[in-house]
């Protein structure tokens, strides 16, 4: 049964189509309906894909040519890690002669993060195109693209484009008359945050539970089914065929150095007009902000979780200082992450906020590893009895301790991401939690999220 | 115990994996499951195993790690709301205490007629969108404000299996 529920459904004028992008490349030009191939091809879509296939006299790209030029533009991942791309690639055992494997991770549920679901429904065809030139520079032959099952549509339309790029002959046997193979799927997930982890989601993909795997060994050597895997973010293939038209140097020169190109910023939580921003890397936040209306109501800033909610919350006057890529915000004591900006104005409770973070990753721990798997529930139920009245004197030094405890000491990220916003909370925000503690009460004058 | 029709369904996931790797289908095949009966059952998780060629505990071991496969029957419509932090400071968690209280639920109830069930529930992944919701795993919906969620429980209403009937 179908329902029809299509005057509740965004549209994305809001926060995709509108014009507060600045230099555009991955949001340029979409109106939510020019999703399809020819659309895309009217874009200048598919021209970095016949660009390094070329079999003309003097044109065409070799697969390490690709990496070089991928290398050269400081492109780093845009999931979370920012690692660089190039580099990645470059682990790839091209020669080795056994199946290798592309995915891309759209699992996209960092919470604050809503940027590659509309990559996906509004511009399906600059990530495959861009699978596809990474295919090409790594040897590969069969990719998959997991994508969060919370954004089912976008599942969908993602294989509607699947089925376009097929019948163009962009997509299967020796594409566009080249030697190169490329086969692509989509895949879906059903709700369970820790596969937006590489190696669960590999698990997941297996059609196992999203359990980490311990690395060593890397997906580069030991990915899916055992075999060398490359995993990148959606807007880090979307940002590729772009690189490839236009060279390396110029996408680099977009941003600033060692933080190429322009990235998407989900402008999140007490802002006037919540959505996503593209604009260059090295933007300050302060018009990042402007762009998004400012804070709303006209209230005054309070702080900002610059990264996704596992990334270090940063007071006012210290974000407003920063400017928007890795090295200005990871030197400010947080991380750029996956682009999520959550916003918090004057009149918001950072231990509320921090308790319902907590009970996030109690929630979504995968209990693999016993310090994530206890420590998260110890932290939840502290800060919860903290938030209720409840608190006790010893409590900001119990969650230190268990914060400190937790990192580094799991197989993957998610305890780490946990620890790391009470850690930021406890620094910037001491004061609040002591408050707590002491009168029961909240500080911030309205103790009310909605 | 699956028909004609859902086992090409099946079929169709199957394909996109390598021969010896027909276990990569299973949360695929869990989801058609769900979308066709409401729920996965113990019988539906031994008929996928048998056509993946998995023990059935292996199926079981995925539903029940992944937050959206419905361990028993749910309500006609099953309503998640996003109450995580960037959409409680939009209000998430004001929209998931109205509608549970319009419905007359607490939080994973279903109500008493079987049409409505309501659960909280973590990020979704359009946080610009809040509040937003899941309806029955595969539709979301934005900017529910009260009157958009009075308005959704009556176009629900209306569109429900005993009206149609």
């Amino acid at each position: 049964m179908t329902l029809d529920l299509s005057k509740f459904q965004a549209t994305g004028f809001e926060t995709c189509f509108h014009d507060r992008h600045i230099n555009p490349q991955i949001y340029a030009g979409l109106n939510g309906s020019n999703w399809h191939l020819q659309d895309y091809e009217a874009r200048g879509g598919y021209q970095a894909l016949r660009k390094i296939l070329s079999q003309a006299e003097g044109e065409g790209m070799t697969p390490d040519q690709v990496i070089a030029d991928v290398k050269a533009s400081g492109l780093r991942g845009r999931g979370g890690a920012g690692f660089p791309t190039g580099l990645k690639w470059s682990f790839m055992p091209r020669a080795l002669p056994v199946q290798k494997y592309l995915v891309c991770n759209s699992d996209e549920g960092e919470p604050g993060t809503c940027k590659d679901r509309e990559i996906l429904r509004f511009n399906p065809h600059i990530v495959i195109e861009g699978m596809i030139i990474a295919a090409y520079a790594m040897g590969i032959s069969v990719g998959y693209n997991y994508i969060h099952g919370e954004i089912f549509e976008a599942y969908e339309r993602f294989e509607e484009a699947l089925e376009e790029a097929r019948a163009a002959g962009y997509l299967g046997a020796n594409i566009l008359g080249s030697k190169h193979s490329f086969q692509l799927h989509a895949f879906h997930g059903f709700g369970a945050y820790i596969c937006g982890e590489e190696t669960a989601l590999l698990e997941s993909l297996e059609g196992k539970k999203g359990q980490p795997r311990f690395k060593p060994p890397f997906p580069a050597s030991f990915g899916l089914y055992g075999r060398p895997t490359t995993i990148n973010n959606t807007e880090t293939f979307a940002a590729v065929p772009w690189i490839i038209r236009n060279g390396g140097q110029a996408y680099l020169e977009c941003g600033k150095p060692n933080n190429g190109g322009t990235k998407i910023f989900s402008m999140v939580g007490d802002v006037e007009r919540p959505g996503n921003y593209e604009i260059p890397m090295g933007t300050p936040f302060s018009k990042l902000l402007e762009l998004a209306g400012g804070v709303k109501g006209g209230k005054k800033l309070k702080a900002v979780i610059p990264g996704g909610s596992s990334s270090p919350v940063l007071p006012a006057d210290v974000m407003m200082a920063c400017t928007m890529d890795y090295d200005s915000i990871s030197k400010a004591g947080s991380m750029l992450g996956s682009g999520a900006v959550i916003v918090m104005d004057e009149t918001r409770c950072m231990v509320k906020s921090l308790q319902r973070l907590s009970y996030f990753y109690a929630h979504e721990s995968c209990g693999q590893c016993t310090p994530c798997r206890e420590g998260t529930g110890w932290l939840s139920k502290m800060v919860d009895r903290i938030e209720t009245g409840h608190g006790r004197a010893d409590d900001l030094a119990l969650l230190d301790n268990v914060a400190e405890n937790i990192m580094g000491r799991t197989i993957c990220a998610l305890g780490d991401a946990a620890a790391m916003p009470v850690r930021g909370m406890l620094k910037h925000f001491r004061h609040e939690f002591a408050h707590h503690i002491e009168h029961k009460t909240c500080m911030a004058g309205t103790n009310e999220h909605g | 115990m699956f028909s004609e029709a859902t086992l090409a369904r099946f079929a169709r996931e199957v394909a996109k994996y390598p021969a010896d790797q027909k276990q990569s289908a299973v949360m695929a095949c869990l989801s058609i499951a769900q979308q066709e009966l409401g729920w996965v059952s113990a019988e539906a998780e031994k008929a996928i195993a048998d056509v993946l060629g998995m023990a059935p505990v292996a199926v079981r071991e995925v539903t029940t790690f992944y937050n959206m496969y419905n361990q028993r029957p749910v309500g006609q419509f099953k309503l998640n709301v996003c109450t995580n932090l960037p959409c409680q400071l939009r209000n998430g968690q004001q929209a998931m205490d109205y509608l549970c209280e319009k419905l007359g639920v607490e939080d994973g109830g279903t109500t008493a007629d079987g049409l409505f069930t309501v659960q909280k529930c973590e990020c979704l992944g359009a946080c610009a969108d809040a509040p937003v919701m899941l309806v029955n795993d595969r539709q979301m919906i934005s900017y529910m404000s009260n009157d958009r969620l009075d308005d959704l429980v009556a176009t629900l209403k209306a569109q429900s299996k005993a009206k149609a009937n």
